[in-house]
């Protein structure tokens, strides 16, 4: 069975949302938040708000919880909780709501959770502000709660600070907060997103056995139309504040109606490797046995090691694209880092064009610095707020002696290569979006004409659609300049798309090397099987809304 | 935890050893001959001379260096030179004054400032937060000893409620002390009430925007409970760094204040000291000032692990 087909049409109706409308009412001259939308979930059923960024999923969610930010005001229409308006009832009424009745769980499990008071302290507020249970009373509910969430050794996560726990487990108890008192509705608000895979795949397992546990309604956001079709009984698209279509996941999926679905999904990147490029023989890139260990220093005493790159090694050529995959602390951004000397590799070979960079000081390093540029992953902060599009662009040229006209005039060209306004040169970067930014990021590299760019997760924090974009950018600078890129993503998706090779790395070691349709259709390690049997989705070709197996008979190899 | 309060305790010895050179460096190098201030105007050379073997100025620097500190470790200041009393007894009778008021300043502070910091952020951009902030202002900008004298005016000569000066040691009953004391805290607390509202109000605002605090709403938490269980404390460690670094402050003396209220303090004890080159007071004053600094700096240190557990040593 690829997608849930429960019927929830005999189930009471848990909340509804009647002709919501939502407006910034102190910014004149905006269009509303929420255009009125309709929104029904069930007892027991997921109802998956998709979108891209802006689209309104996260303020129809803080909505129902009363909780929008004091610029936003609910217009008009009606939130129903088992058939009782919501919008009406004063802040003290809505405080007893929150967490017994809906409860919510957020993207960022790192920061959701109060860093200064322990996790089972956290649990047990929820009942101190909303139940008269003995505290011997709460104590028991939240460490049962706490075993139904899967959370080894108890006991002593029970009295854990956060930062001493995994992003999965913190998330984990995320939801043992919002569970502890069976709330007839749980909005969960991104809540895999900055997760792993293979943890992602965890926490969408047990929201589905608890919600089946508990019979409670779900209501799921995302941006992922991978976890849509993992998890959702029904899909409501969002677009500008409007629901541009909805219906069962297979429905949306298979047969989607609005153009903005049809684009959304294909836009969603496919796991099916693409064609390799030719290869070529010019090395430019060779990494060897390169080590980097954090630590081991201390003046009193020596202070633990971590091993973060363990004898990496590997070559690229000109005009091709590596992938480094693996999850969070795999070493992945440890190696580029080594490799921009952004950090000094404990040992090993970093050859850029023949010369050994890895041991070079900062001034013998500086000729070397213009031939390797990287993208960052957040556009936000990857760009000085307070300098303009032209002044971050020409900074780099500026340094090596090429005279100010000339810088400017390439800048000017490149605005054109990256597809934005030549008049951007003058503004600064909150005037753009976040693809745009991207781009302004991308081609500030590109102006110092370097032979390896390092992408560090460079289009992870972008919507589907602006992030295909972004690839295509990277493909056609790659096809037009020779650039050899090293591509670090943590997406499979993403891999398949753009990386000719691949490496595949686990707790600072490699595990599988090889061309990227080898280690993504025949994985030969563990680690990278697992990797990609967790990726969600993997059975369904969202471009030609069919399943994989009907597209492999489409398409016989 | 043991271990690091050792280790931190340890480095205050190279760190006194620095200062005291500094301190004995110094004296060596201003303009002016010790011995030339004892013997007076009309000295013969002879008197300097036997004046100058009495202190061990004929000396080479490191002996009198090592001699001096050899007189510190046994905790040996010196003698003024214009009292010729021991330098210890007379901090030892000025300390009690500056030490309580700095007491009584910090406390009522630390109770008027954090919560009005804290309503300040709550109520961003309210006229709360307005008049938090004029507050600080007001309370930064005009000086201290204008402050007090308007004080004595208005709750000493029209109101009648307290002395216009003068100063009751703690010993003689809490009543009195404060009678006499609380003019001169209250007016210093004005300076530390707008320095500690505003790092108050400055982090609490910073905490206020981050994912926790819209958790703990989301959890049908108070607003009581959001601002004080899980806002503060997140909040608390730069708010203390300030107390500190303002307790630290007050002990080293507070001039202005002293004078106007006629407290027998430390900072009058300092200025007078400068004012009469009375070097062997000036040298234990500084030497006092930087090791309650120091310790005052090592207990700040050891108190953000009871507030933030990701603080460990």
């Amino acid at each position: 069975m690829l997608f849930k087909t429960r019927n929830f049409d005999a189930a009471p109706v848990a909340l509804s949302a009647e002709a919501l409308t939502v407006n910034l009412p102190d910014t004149p001259g905006v269009p509303q938040v929420l255009k009125g939308i309709d929104v029904t979930i069930r007892q027991g059923e997921t109802v998956c708000l998709v979108g891209e960024s802006g689209s309104g999923k996260s303020v129809t969610s803080l909505a129902v919880m009363g909780l929008l930010p004091e610029a936003l005001k609910v217009a008009g229409g009606k939130i129903l909780l088992q058939g009782q308006n919501l919008l009406p009832l004063s802040q003290a009424q809505m405080r007893e709501l929150r967490a017994a009745r809906v409860a919510m769980i957020f993207q960022e499990p790192m920061t959701a959770l109060n860093p200064v008071l322990r996790v089972g302290d956290q649990i047990m507020e929820v009942m101190e502000l909303h139940t008269r249970l003995s505290a011997a009373e709460r104590r028991r509910r939240a460490i049962d709660i706490m075993e139904q969430v899967h959370l080894p050794d108890v006991p002593r996560i029970f009295r854990s600070y956060p930062h001493q726990l995994s992003g999965g487990q913190r998330q984990r108890i995320m939801i043992a907060m919002a569970l502890v008192l069976e709330p007839v509705l749980l909005i969960a608000d991104e809540p895999t997103t900055a997760l792993d895979v293979t943890t992602q795949k965890q926490i969408l397992l047990l929201i589905d056995e608890l919600q089946q546990k508990h019979g409670t309604a779900v209501l799921f956001i995302t941006h992922d139309m991978g976890v849509v079709a993992e998890i959702a009984d029904t899909v409501c698209v969002m677009k500008h504040g409007e629901i541009v279509e909805h219906g069962p996941v297979e429905q949306i999926l298979r047969h989607p109606k609005a153009d903005y679905t049809r684009k959304l999904l294909a836009s969603v990147p496919s796991l099916a490797p693409r064609d390799p490029r030719a290869e070529t023989q010019d090395i430019v890139l060779r990494v060897s046995k390169l080590n980097k260990i954090y630590g081991g220093g201390g003046i009193f005493r020596k202070l633990p090691q971590a091993h973060a790159a363990k004898d990496v090694s590997f070559s690229l050529t000109r005009g091709r694209t590596l992938g480094i995959v693996g999850e969070s602390g795999s070493g992945k951004s440890t190696v580029a880092r080594c490799i921009m000397r952004l950090i000094d590799p404990t040992s090993g070979r970093i050859e850029l064009d023949g010369t050994d960079i890895a041991t070079l000081s900062r001034g013998g390093l500086k000729p070397h610095r213009k031939r390797l540029q990287v993208v960052f992953q957040d556009p936000m902060r990857s760009l000085n707020p307070r300098w303009t599009i032209a002044q971050s662009l020409i900074e780099g040229p500026l340094n090596y002696g090429t005279p100010r006209r000339e810088a400017m005039a390439e800048a000017a060209r490149l605005m054109g290569v990256v597809g934005l306004p030549e008049d951007s040169l003058r503004r600064y970067p909150h005037q753009f979006s976040g693809g745009q930014r991207q781009r302004i990021a991308i081609a500030r590299a590109v102006m110092m004409r370097p032979d390896v760019l390092v992408a560090d997760e460079a289009v992870s924090a972008l919507d589907v659609s602006v992030q295909a974009q972004v690839l295509e950018l990277l493909d056609q600078l790659q096809r037009d300049l020779g650039i050899a890129i090293v591509f670090i993503t943590h997406d499979l998706r993403v891999a398949a798309q753009i990386c000719d090779e691949v490496i595949v790395m686990q707790r600072g070691e490699v595990v599988e090397h090889g061309p990227a349709g080898e280690v993504l259709a025949h994985p030969a390690h563990p680690y990278t099987r697992a990797l990609i049997e967790a990726a969600p989705g993997r059975d369904w070709d969202f471009q030609n809304f069919r399943s994989m197996s009907e597209s492999q008979d489409a398409h016989p190899a | 935890m043991i271990g690091y309060i050792l280790r931190r305790i340890l480095a205050v010895i190279p760190v006194m050893l620095l200062v005291a050179v500094f301190v004995f460096a110094l004296l060596r190098l201003t303009p002016g001959d010790p011995a030339a201030i004892i013997a007076g105007d009309m000295a013969t050379p002879a008197q300097l001379e036997r004046i100058r073997e009495a202190m061990g100025l004929n000396q080479p620097l490191h002996v009198q260096f090592v001699t001096w500190v050899g007189q510190l470790l046994r905790g040996d200041l010196g003698t003024s030179l214009i009292s010729n009393t021991p330098v210890t007894s007379m901090i030892g009778a000025r300390i009690g004054p500056t030490l309580s008021i700095a007491v009584l300043t910090i406390l009522m502070s630390v109770a008027l400032a954090v919560p009005m910091g804290v309503i300040a952020a709550w109520k961003h951009r309210s006229g709360a937060d307005y008049t938090v902030m004029a507050f600080s202002v007001l309370g930064f900008s005009v000086p201290v000893f204008v402050i007090g004298y308007v004080f004595i005016l208005i709750f000493s000569l029209k109101l009648g409620w307290f002395p216009v000066q003068g100063f009751t040691p703690i010993s003689r009953g809490i009543g009195p002390f404060l009678y006499n004391a609380f003019l001169p805290a209250l007016t210093l607390t004005t300076i530390y009430v707008a320095l500690i509202a505003r790092m108050t109000r400055a982090n609490m605002l910073e905490v206020l925007g981050e994912d926790y605090i819209r958790t703990a709403r989301a959890k049908g938490a108070p607003e009581r409970t959001v601002l004080f269980r899980h806002a503060l404390k997140n909040a608390a460690v730069p708010i203390l760094t300030v107390i500190g670094t303002g307790f630290a402050l007050l002990i080293g003396g507070v001039v202005v204040t002293e004078t106007v209220f006629n407290i027998p303090g430390i900072g009058r004890l300092t200025v007078d000291a400068i004012l009469a080159r009375d070097y062997p007071v000036i040298q234990a004053m500084i030497l006092l000032t930087s090791f309650l600094y120091v310790l005052v700096n090592l207990v700040i240190d050891l108190s953000y692990t009871f507030f933030d557990p990701r603080i460990r040593y």
